[in-house]
């Protein structure tokens, strides 16, 4: 059995801004585990550029925002194994793994950091009736294909779902090219960055058919057509509506959930809004000692801020470590009208710490609408946002003056108001 | 006169501005929301850029394809000639990230580089 400070779970861009940061804070036993054969993550196949506006205040690709962080841990001489599959971790923080050189291998950690990321929502969880036919892929897979194998999945391609990376798709098979028939999202809206929209969809005339969804797969081996139809107002198709549609090969591009089978089985408590461990603002887990960043935490939409919220889980595990965390003490963040979920759930009781972020999400568009944050039914922020969508994360700062002001204090509640 | 329409892209609201055209000459724009869509409409119609990136296979690379990029926006309109430039091309390993793969493409006075590194193959 080998032991170690920290063990982190996932090479990816959380995991290695974790990794950098606990060392920075002074710790330098640390492991991270990738599965994969490179650092990086799924950045390594997002080869369009757009990342590290707000870090690098540039426009960098995947593959050249993970270098920087890859490169650091190489600097720092933070060790890594790759091709690594964690298979199980336990409340008294083992971690077991294997690979091809080792076989299975236990680890006993002082903190484990969470960092696995998230997957793609697959068909199964769509319900479209009809045959099971090749040709139907997540976003992702076909960006896997075309961006690291080299091969095109498809020539005439329909997507499903109008997320960012189902956008950045529709313009790479164009340029690859397959001809892209459309993009239909079932809601009035797209969940994209409008950045997206005009320089995937419209730069290469693909429409997008809002209010629109697939109701049928055609096709025995391969996939051959799919029956698009228009959805009314509570979503459900108009049958005069339907159009026969040929292509062979569909993307779902349908939404990101956490990866938290691992964080399940070791009893960690799941936020059932965001599918992600329920953290304080220390970012630890209800296991003290296991700390939890990036997108298994919670979705992002830039990675930016999740290479942000990385350095703070590395720094408190490192403190973790050195037990230099000062409180267990906290007040309960809650997700008032409007708001789907807030991360953390809870904000520690440090005075040390100036001010604590909270992330959240809200749950429909809102216009000229007003963030709120009430500490016990007062009124320490309120600002009005021309535009809320649930495509974008939003964050409040809490600052510790707000709360020495009130010794009495209970709960933080995060809400939307209209005026 | 000619009228077209766009998306602006600075934030979520998206204004679909509405610009009128004279001979390339900006004649009027509606329907924005604030002072940055009035400067997104000006620079999409008078000169309209993109990043453009791709991949290329490698020789003997511990990876079969390497990303690359144009180091900075080209004309819109160049994209698909840019793209036909890079459609038959191969480069060797090894490959750092920023070395220039194409000097020049397509006449834009840009470079394509290299985004990512692919070391040799250990044999």
């Amino acid at each position: 059995m080998d032991n170690r400070d920290i063990v982190i779970i996932g090479g990816g861009p959380a995991g290695l801004a974790a990794a950098i940061s606990a060392y920075h804070a002074g710790v330098s036993d640390i492991l991270i585990l990738e599965r994969e054969n490179s650092l990086g993550g799924i950045l390594n196949q997002c080869i369009h550029n757009g990342f590290g506006l707000h870090k690098f205040k540039e426009e960098l690709t995947g593959p050249e925002y993970a270098e920087r962080y890859v490169d650091q841990v190489h600097e720092l001489n933070i060790e890594y194994k790759l091709e690594t599959m964690v298979i199980d971790i336990t409340e008294d923080k083992h971690v077991i793994a294997m690979n091809e050189i080792e076989g299975v291998i236990d680890i006993k950690a002082k903190t484990i950091i969470l960092a696995m990321g998230c997957r793609e929502r697959p068909r199964g969880a769509l319900n479209i009736p009809g045959n099971r036919p090749s040709g139907i892929f997540t976003a992702g897979t076909a960006q896997k294909y075309v961006n690291i194998d080299g091969y095109l999945p498809g020539r005439e391609v329909v997507i499903l779902g109008s997320g960012d990376i189902g956008l950045i798709m529709a313009r790479r098979l164009t340029l690859e090219g397959a001809k892209v028939k459309m993009v239909c999202e079932i809601l009035p809206y797209s969940g994209g960055l409008k950045r997206n929209i005009v320089q995937c969809l419209d730069d290469y005339d693909i429409p997008l058919r809002l209010s629109h969804t697939i109701t049928k797969i055609h096709g025995k081996e391969r996939i051959e057509a799919v029956t698009v139809a228009k959805v009314d107002e509570f979503l459900k198709p108009i049958k005069e509506t339907e159009e026969y549609v040929t292509c062979d090969t569909l993307l779902l591009s349908v939404g990101l959930i956490p990866e938290n089978e691992l964080t399940r089985k070791a009893g960690i408590t799941i936020n059932p809004k965001t599918q992600g461990p329920i953290v304080d603002s220390n970012l630890e887990t209800s296991i003290p000692g296991v700390y939890a960043c990036g997108n298994v935490l919670h979705v992002h939409d830039l990675v930016d801020y999740v290479s942000d919220e990385a350095s703070i889980a590395g720094q408190k595990a490192a403190m973790f470590v050195k037990n230099s965390l000062i409180s267990d003490d906290k007040f309960a963040v809650i997700a008032g009208k409007g708001v789907r979920y807030t991360v953390p759930s809870w904000i520690i009781d440090d005075s040390s710490i100036a001010m604590s972020i909270i992330r959240f999400r809200v749950d429909g568009v809102y216009k000229d609408h007003f963030v709120t944050i009430k500490l016990d039914n007062e009124k320490a922020y309120h600002k009005q946002k021309r535009i809320l969508t649930p495509g974008e994360m939003e964050q409040v700062m809490i600052l510790r003056k707000w709360i020495d002001a009130k010794p009495e204090l209970k709960t933080i509640e995060i809400l939307l108001e209209e005026d | 006169m000619e009228k077209r329409q766009l998306t602006c892209i600075n934030c979520p609201l998206g204004c679909q501005l509405e610009v009128v055209i004279d001979k390339g000459e900006i004649v009027s724009i509606e329907n924005y929301g604030c002072q940055r869509g009035i400067e997104y409409a000006k620079k999409e119609i008078a000169n309209p850029k993109r990043t453009v990136t791709s991949i290329l296979p490698v020789i003997g690379g511990e990876l079969p394809m390497v990303s690359v990029k144009t180091r900075t926006d080209i004309p819109k309109d160049k994209i698909s000639e840019c793209m036909h430039c890079l459609k038959d091309l191969k480069v060797g390993a090894p490959v750092k990230i920023g070395d220039v793969i194409v000097k020049n493409i397509g006449n834009t006075g840009v470079d394509i580089i290299a985004t990512k590194k692919v070391d040799k193959k250990n044999d």
